[in-house]
């Protein structure tokens, strides 16, 4: 069974730096990292002390309220240093790492034979649980919730986002196990979205709704498919997961081991030969990166230009995240830049600038802001790239105001801030609508819960 | 470049944090930054941005405006020697209007700006460029010969009671250039309306009609200009609102670059045709029996619903609201203009009062989204508790 999405709105950019597809097994870093601060939702407790053995699979800490919540190490090693910033907040957790793998056993599983219970409890232990996130609030979910439906989205259409079917294109196995085991612990349906043109096992999964997507982006965010596929509405619960940690749940109960490695894409136009790279979890990313940057005045990103995570060029490879992008800094003055028409090289969506001529061949985009923050006055302009039945300047509005009761009416349990993504990009005002977002949902989980 | 760029990182020390005169550097920075686009990076949120900018938006207005002005000067010194019957060339009556025309534009951009400058400093965030607009928009809706110190005193009221007091650029309810408009015109009446006033130096000649064709319509006289003259613009009346020509190369202007909402001047335009042609189905009077199509290129209404309705901050938010709003725009202004004999030219009053009820048209669009989304929510409720 599959449906068709088409998506109109949105904002269809084109860098350069695009990796080409050749995966290559990234050089294996000395340092893995665990960053709670990745892990929206979670309070850490550690289990382990520094100097501690551990084994890929060996719980490092659990969340502060479900103790059975854990989160382990992604390879083994020892543990090095636990990074405490003020009142003692654990910031990071490294671990030294072995020169091969060893991995806790933790038994094949057939999620036939499970119940629901039995496989959360399994997903609990095995640390595979902060991989299924939750909307609305876009957190690390509740296991005692009853999600309405799980969705995952197989369509990257960020800019420079990794090819999801190309990264996953040899765990045809470990991707349908993974979607058997988040079809027994929903009394609904798992949803998966796959662009349109998908030749890949992707559009033959089964046990899933499949949905062919098409449209820029942020046509390929979860939040679009699941908007355009049944909103959430106020009181439900939906739980999204990654393709890649689907296969990763998948890979754990065919083989009982947590293999926290993937297939990332390393783009940018400040990367030399960008192309796929074969790297785990938390991985430090100075090696990588050695030889790989074009100067040293660079952004590096964990994750996509439009959603990512800024790193310094010693830092770790996110918990989440599917690409690294590396592109100038803009640091620097344009002098009367802001005229219409003038460096139309810069991408823009507005007609105020050429750049739409340009618009099939990729561009290289810096840092820079192209402005200053402004108070809220062109109109129409983010309804434009925001594909969902939401009032989006509306809402932002009503979350500035930490108005409650307008937030939920103009639907806030739809929308994540990478939903906004977007709209930092086109604002004329350059407003910072996923931070705006964030502050707000992070405000519904404390008021309203 | 770098040596400019050199100077101005020189200069700027005093205004950096922790120096002397950091206070003013909203001051400095609104300076700066017109030479540069600053170095400024992405510190949260997407790390790339969209080359648009405020100040790129509202200089495209300016632009846009920039056909109508230069005609309006023209004009200013055609009306002025024609009338006279003087003989005179192209260039004469062009300077005879710039030399009328551009103490307006520097006394109007120096109070409004010198204001600016100064909220910007008190409240300590940066110069909107708002008022960039606003501040050509002013003189370009005035009389000519309206003296300079009441053009200050209108900007000094609009921007200090229509702007400022709401919060500033982006938080105001009237549009800031129609509200010194409406100031002038209710303060001194006298400047604002009449025979005297819409040809340059008018009052110092006996003879002269310098009646706009709205006036004499509403007086009952004989109008003198055909439709052409209305439409290319040789007839009397505020600097810039008579050449239906020149200002809609302004409308294409801000339609094609996606800076005016094409909505709300179709919608505006519309709505004030159909009107007119409501009314020319009753010709009890010379105002009622003015042809439709006529009422579209006389007057202010064309300039009104192009730069002044589309005013997106005083305009409706939603895309069906725009339209609500342009057609309504369009409906009273036709209505005071043809039925209100106290006022012959109801553009101003008409997106004022719109301006005052854009946001209750946005609540109604938004309600029936948020409507919708209550219907599904109820929907699922009876769902569940019939299961």
């Amino acid at each position: 069974m599959s449906t068709d999405i088409r998506i109109k709105k949105g904002i269809s950019i084109r860098l350069k730096g695009e990796a080409t597809k050749v995966i290559k097994d990234a050089p294996r870093s000395q340092i893995y990292s665990i960053h709670p601060s990745d892990l929206l939702g979670i309070v850490p407790k550690l289990l382990v002390k520094e100097s501690a053995k551990v084994q890929a699979g060996d719980a490092i800490f659990h969340s502060k309220a479900n103790e059975q919540l854990l989160v382990v190490s992604p390879v083994s090693g020892t543990i090095s240093e636990i990074v405490r910033g003020e009142k003692r907040r654990i910031l990071e957790v490294r671990i030294q790492a072995d020169a091969k793998d060893t991995f806790k056993d933790f038994g094949k599983k057939d999620p036939k034979n499970l119940t629901a219970d039995e496989i959360k409890k399994h997903l609990l232990a095995s640390g595979c649980w902060p991989f299924i996130k939750q909307r609305p609030y876009d957190i690390i979910a509740n296991p005692s919730d009853e999600p309405r439906d799980i969705f995952i989205s197989a369509y990257a259409s960020a800019p420079l986002r990794a090819d999801i079917e190309f990264a996953l294109k040899d765990r045809a196995k470990d991707f349908q196990a993974g979607v058997d085991v988040l079809a027994k612990i929903t009394s609904g349906k798992v949803h998966l979205g796959v662009e349109k043109n998908s030749t890949s096992y992707f559009s033959q999964v089964k046990n899933a709704v499949i949905h062919k997507i098409s449209g820029p982006h942020p046509a390929g965010n979860v939040g679009i498919l699941i908007h355009h596929v049944n909103p959430i509405n106020a009181g439900e619960r939906i739980w999204v997961v990654t393709p890649q940690d689907v296969a990763l749940i998948g890979k754990l109960f065919l083989t009982g081991q947590f293999d926290a490695s993937r297939v990332i894409a390393l783009s940018g136009s400040a990367v030399k030969d960008p192309q796929y790279y074969k790297i785990t979890q938390g991985a430090n990313l100075s090696s990588l990166f050695k030889d790989k940057l074009e100067g040293d005045n660079n952004r590096i990103i964990n994750g996509d230009v439009l959603t990512g995570i800024k790193i310094s060029n010693q830092g770790d490879f996110g918990f989440y995240q599917d690409s690294i992008t590396v592109i100038p800094e803009g640091n620097k003055y344009r002098l009367f830049g802001w005229m219409p028409f003038i460096d139309n090289n810069i991408p823009s969506l507005s007609r105020t600038s050429l750049s739409w001529l340009f618009g099939n061949k990729p561009q290289e985009v810096d840092t820079n802001l192209n402005g200053e923050e402004r108070a809220f006055v062109v109109t129409g302009e983010m309804e434009k790239v925001f594909p969902m039945d939401i009032y989006p300047m509306q809402l932002l509005k009503a979350c500035l105001a930490n108005d409650i009761e307008k937030m939920e009416n103009l639907g806030i349990y739809e929308v994540a801030p990478e939903d906004f993504s977007v709209i930092d990009f086109a604002n004329t005002s350059k407003i910072e609508a996923q931070d705006i977002i964030r502050q707000a949902l992070n405000l519904m989980i404390t008021e309203v819960g | 470049m770098s040596f400019l760029r050199n100077k101005i990182d020189q200069l700027k020390k005093p205004f950096l944090k922790g120096a002397k005169f950091e206070k003013y550097a909203p001051a400095f920075g609104a300076l700066e930054t017109f030479l540069f686009v600053p170095n400024h990076t992405t510190k949260k949120g997407a790390h790339v941005r969209d080359a648009v900018d405020l100040k790129r938006t509202m200089f495209m207005v300016i632009i846009a405006l920039l056909p109508a002005l230069v005609y309006g000067m023209y004009n200013t010194g055609y009306q002025h020697f024609s009338q006279l019957g003087e003989a005179f060339t192209f260039w004469d009556a062009f300077l005879h209007g710039a030399y009328k025309m551009i103490p307006m534009i520097v006394v109007s951009y120096a109070v409004g700006l010198g204001i600016e400058f100064i909220f910007a400093i008190y409240r300590g965030h940066e110069v909107n460029e708002g008022y960039l607009v606003t501040g050509l928009l002013i003189p370009m809706i005035m009389p000519i010969d309206l003296p300079l110190w009441m053009l200050a005193i209108s900007v000094v009221f609009s921007v200090l009671i229509g702007k400022e007091a709401f919060g500033g650029t982006g938080m105001n309810i009237l549009n800031p250039a129609l509200t010194a408009r409406a100031f002038a015109f209710f303060a001194y009446p006298t400047f604002m309306s009449g025979d005297k006033v819409w040809v340059s130096e008018a009052t110092n000649i006996d003879a002269i009609s310098g009646e706009t064709i709205l006036g004499k319509l509403a007086a009952g006289k004989d109008v003198a200009w055909n439709a052409s003259d209305m439409f290319f613009g040789s007839i009397p009346g505020s600097v810039s609102e008579t050449s239906t020509l020149w200002i809609l190369v302004g409308a294409a202007i801000l339609i094609l670059t996606g800076v005016g909402s094409w909505r709300i001047i179709v919608g505006g335009f519309i709505g004030a045709a159909l009107t007119a042609l409501l009314l020319n189905q009753f010709p009890v009077n010379a105002l009622m029996g003015f042809p439709w199509y006529q009422h579209l290129i006389v007057g202010g209404l064309a300039f009104g619903i192009v730069f002044m309705a589309t005013d997106p901050v005083t305009a409706s938010q939603t895309q069906t609201g725009k339209w609500i709003y342009g057609l309504l725009v369009g409906f009273f202004c036709i209505l005071i203009r043809v039925l209100n004999p106290a006022y012959p030219e109801g553009v101003m009053l008409a997106i004022l009062l719109m301006n005052v009820f854009a946001p209750t048209i946005d609540h109604y669009v938004v309600n029936a989204n948020i409507k919708r989304r209550k219907k599904r929510l109820i929907a699922v409720q009876n769902i569940k508790t019939v299961s």
